[in-house]
């Protein structure tokens, strides 16, 4: 067994008609962290979901650890941890109380200080849940995911809420984690989270997977840009054909593979016409233009991208 | 201790640690219910002593069982399940090794063990102050108890599909308490219903552990009744399973 998830054609369609799971596939090996990209709406918690058991798919089959997650529950949950978007705790209760209710229904479960150290709130333990910061409940939804050391762990949006340090710290703690041999799933709209943290990652839109890979074979596979502004008096048309360059009034914008060509080529025209190149921005493509372009589409592509990249850049041309 | 044990433990614990800091529900679990036996007592004693069966002191004994369980099994666990359901602590749960059955079974726990040490204390003080003779048959007393707590849990969990927030759990278990009262025979025994209203009665969801409890108190009258109060239980037993798998809701309505 090389794989750790696998699910194949998932669908999960609502009450009520609505499908926000149209048919994805993907494997994540072991030792692996994958993240789930996508805007809100794009299908990502539902995914998750049917990942951890809590559903069971329309259509498709979901494995994790080889077993069914919704129907061999009972083999799958003392090896999984799970964090949900939303995480939900007794607002009553102290930090303590909470990880000490969990610790009961969790097998080999860690000592509550150690698990609330690694999240760094060991000082925090006999606060009660209401009184904590979005933050900090974020932290101890995370130290309860990990109370069981899963060998599995789903992270649905787990840095929402966090300042820049938690976010950083809470990076750490994942790479740390998968360097001890943890797979991990997590979702995420921050596309610098997924840029820094994934070794593979899937851009889900409307309930499809669109585009998947290592980051930078997404982001290699997207066009370079480069913006800058025309001073007055000198028309677009005169820029050189082979730049392929789209005008906005005096605003123009290049789309290349090939930057540094591109870059030479217009800088070498502007300097022989005396042209004054105002705002210049060059940027090799980021996985925000790969997201942003893939968010921006509507379901205009209704055919099945999954994980082709080549037949995906040409639906983009 | 096994793993559904050791789980079920856990999760009672701390449902017992919240119940302790919400004084609404602290107080529906501990002065409620005796609240409602000095009201049930008042009102038996505008009737003459010789038409109650077992007396007045058995009749209020009874019908006191019947509220402590009513009021804090299952008024109770309504507003705990709906409170964790709205935290959103019931789907978190659930990510975890506990299954449905324990973590409703946990969440019970504090109630049922309140509801049950209550009963006891309510039998052997009204054997004591109130002079009633000691059950004539104990094994069907603790039988009705359980079968009641069981039930009640059940009626709760189902009640929830009904309560969207905690606030509106005052209502949506107020038609089982009245009916419950009125007619199982925790405010007026059944004995004294017209015949017909008597015979519709024995139908109704609390009834039949409550022939069982007066049974276990008063000694059995007509075998026939006991047989009928059996299946009626296990009927709605049945028929509360069915609606729990059917409609009970482990996260909020969005």
């Amino acid at each position: 067994m090389t794989n750790a998830i696998e699910a194949e054609g998932l669908r999960r369609g609502y009450s009520g008609g609505f499908e926000a799971v149209r048919g994805i596939s993907f494997t994540v090996p072991h030792g692996e962290i994958f993240a789930l990209l996508g805007t809100n709406g794009a299908g990502k918690t539902s995914t998750v979901e049917l990942l951890e058991g809590l559903a069971a798919p329309s259509a498709g089959t979901a494995r994790v650890l080889g077993h069914d997650p919704y129907r061999e529950r009972a083999a799958v949950r003392p090896r999984i941890g799970v964090m949900l978007q939303e995480g939900g705790f007794p607002s009553d209760l102290t930090v303590a109380e909470t990880v000490r209710m969990w610790a009961g229904c969790t097998t080999g479960a860690r000592p509550t200080g150690e698990a609330l150290e690694a999240v760094g709130l060991g000082s925090r333990h006999r606060v009660r849940i209401k009184q904590l910061s979005g933050g900090e409940r974020r932290r101890l939804d995370l130290a309860l995911a990990l109370l069981g050391r899963p060998e599995v762990l789903f992270l649905d949006e787990p840095t929402t809420g966090l300042d820049a340090e938690g976010r950083r710290d809470t990076w750490n703690l994942v790479r740390r984690l998968r360097d001890e041999g943890t797979t991990v799933l997590l979702t995420t709209h921050y596309l610098e989270e997924a840029e820094s943290l994934a070794d593979r990652l899937a851009i889900m839109h409307q309930g499809r997977i669109v585009l998947t890979g290592t980051p930078d074979e997404v982001t290699a596979a997207r066009p370079a840009r480069i913006r800058f502004t025309l001073p007055e008096g000198v028309a677009p048309a005169r820029l050189p054909l082979s730049l392929k360059a789209a005008a906005d009034g005096r605003r123009v914008e290049i789309r290349t593979h090939e930057l540094q060509d591109a870059l030479g080529e217009l800088l070498g025209w502007a300097r022989e016409a005396g042209v004054r190149l105002d705002g210049l921005d060059a940027r090799s493509a980021t996985l925000e233009e790969a997201f942003l372009e893939i968010a921006s589409r509507t379901d205009a592509l209704d055919q099945d991208l999954n994980g082709d990249l080549a037949a995906d850049l040409e639906s983009l041309r | 201790m096994n793993a559904t044990a050791r789980r079920m433990t856990s999760l009672g614990r701390a449902e017992l640690t919240l119940l302790g800091r919400n004084k609404n529900n602290l107080f529906i679990a501990l002065l409620m219910p005796l609240l409602m036996i000095l009201v049930l007592r008042s009102s038996l004693g505008q009737m003459s002593p010789d038409e109650l069966p077992g007396g007045m002191a058995g009749t209020t004994l009874i019908g006191g069982t019947g509220m402590v369980l009513v009021l804090v099994v299952y008024m109770g666990l309504v507003s705990a399940l709906v409170a964790r359901r709205e935290e959103l602590v019931l789907k978190r749960l659930r990510t975890g090794e506990a299954t449905d059955l324990e973590i409703l079974g946990g969440a019970a726990l504090p109630s049922a063990a309140i509801a049950l040490v209550q009963c006891v204390v309510l039998s052997v003080g009204g054997a004591l102050v109130l002079d009633v003779p000691a059950p004539r048959r104990p094994d069907l007393l603790v039988l009705g108890l359980l079968a009641a707590v069981l039930l009640l849990a059940g009626l709760a969990a189902a009640t929830t599909a009904i309560t969207r927030n905690v606030e509106s759990a005052g209502l949506t278990t107020l038609p089982f308490f009245l009916i419950s009262a009125m007619g199982s025979g925790l405010m007026v025994p059944r004995d004294l219903l017209p015949d017909l209203v008597a015979s519709l009665t024995q139908l109704l969801p609390f009834s039949g552990v409550m022939e069982f409890v007066r049974a276990g108190w008063l000694g059995v009258g007509d075998t026939k009744d006991l047989m009928t109060a059996a299946l009626t239980t296990l009927a709605w037993g049945v028929l509360t399973v069915f609606a729990v798998r059917k409609w009970f809701r482990w996260e909020p309505r969005r």
